[in-house]
């Protein structure tokens, strides 16, 4: 047994030591800015939020259960911050050849009829969602705006309770905010949630 | 006579009814535990559309390798609200037979954590554990039926 213990413990240090980096942002990191179609057709940028403190970028979509049970909290936090200075910038990372349902159109249709007051963007290329590293819709990158660029300073979950079904739930994202705007660090600063995988174009 | 005819109903209305229940990540250790068997365990949910897509194949597995040591649980990452209204109807509309779960917890994080450190939390995904091979692998990926038998040959 004590045998079989150790040969265990060999292979999951194996493991880990063998895997490759996995891509995207950890905590820390410098978050590249974009050029991304929003659904009022116009181009938005970080960069363009001149006033900005830092931005609250959501993964999300259209078509995913998760993430519609999470849209409405994803609104509160843009009224919540978008005028202290942490506005909501919403992207949308899937193929829309795999999903009908996340297509421009349908972007568009949407975000009129809940009436985001969050530009809402296609990642047409998947670059930038590469580049983060989305693994799932919906999931939160916090940023601070630094004189040397947007720092993540929080990866994961909008809140511990996607049915929002315990009141006393903990958010997450509006406590990292809250200690950024308070001038600390986030307490927590990555954390994982159930969510739908994302759908990569085929052959990219 | 009629209470023999209401048992025969009851009986057979059991036996009908989709059987999912609540299971706790120490139970479902417990459940994995059997050194002699290779465990196939699928994580999905009513809601997620490759998941559902998917389940056919560990389906067709499962009853292919009957007789063969390797049980393939399906667990489901539905609400724990949604058992009756959500899992259970659709077990059963689809006559699925492959022993199913529906994952009870207190925080998806700690489940996520607990089944694989590197699972972002991204459905489906599939863990092989073969204890007497000290296998334990997490795959964040969907399975076809042949990539499926594959991964049972390769870890058996």
């Amino acid at each position: 047994m004590k045998k079989m213990i150790t040969l265990l413990l060999i292979a999951g240090m194996a493991a880990t030591a063998f895997k490759p980096a996995a891509e995207g942002y950890k905590v820390g990191d410098t978050a590249t800015d974009f050029k991304l179609k929003n659904v009022d057709g116009k181009t938005v940028s970080l960069a363009s939020y001149t006033a900005a403190k830092g931005y609250i970028v959501v993964f999300t979509c259209n078509h995913c259960p998760y993430a519609q049970a999470y849209e409405k909290r994803i609104m509160e936090l843009d009224k919540m911050y978008a005028s202290k200075g942490y506005p909501v910038v919403a992207i949308s990372p899937n193929d829309p050849v795999a999903l009908p349902e996340d297509s421009y159109v349908n972007m568009q249709k949407r975000a009129a009829e809940r009436k985001y007051t969050f530009p809402y963007l296609l990642d047409e290329t998947q670059d930038v969602s590469h580049a983060y590293g989305v693994k799932a819709t919906p999931h939160v990158f916090v940023l601070q705006k630094t004189t040397s660029g947007n720092v993540v300073q929080y990866i994961g979950a909008i809140d511990d309770d996607t049915e929002n079904a315990n009141p006393k739930h903990t958010n997450y994202v509006q406590n990292a905010v809250n200690a950024l705007l308070a001038g600390n660090k986030p307490t927590v600063t990555s954390t994982k949630a159930i969510g739908c995988s994302i759908k990569w174009k085929k052959g990219a | 006579m009629k209470r023999l005819i209401f048992l025969f109903f009851l009986f057979i209305g059991l036996y009908a009814s989709a059987q999912v229940k609540l299971l706790d990540m120490g139970h479902l250790q417990k459940r994995v535990s059997n050194a002699d068997t290779v465990y196939i365990v699928n994580f999905w949910a009513t809601w997620c559309a490759p998941c559902v897509a998917e389940l056919p194949n560990y389906e067709k597995f499962q009853a292919a390798h009957k007789n063969q040591p390797v049980k393939v649980l399906l667990v489901s990452m539905d609400f724990q609200s949604k058992l009756n209204t959500a899992v259970m109807p659709f077990v059963k509309k689809h006559q699925y037979k492959t022993e199913t779960y529906l994952a009870q917890r207190k925080s998806d994080e700690e489940w996520i954590n607990t089944v694989d450190k590197d699972w972002s939390g991204a459905l489906p995904g599939t863990l092989i554990i073969n204890s007497k091979k000290g296998i334990r692998k997490f795959y964040e990926k969907e399975f076809t039926y042949d990539e499926l038998n594959k991964l049972y040959q390769a870890n058996k």
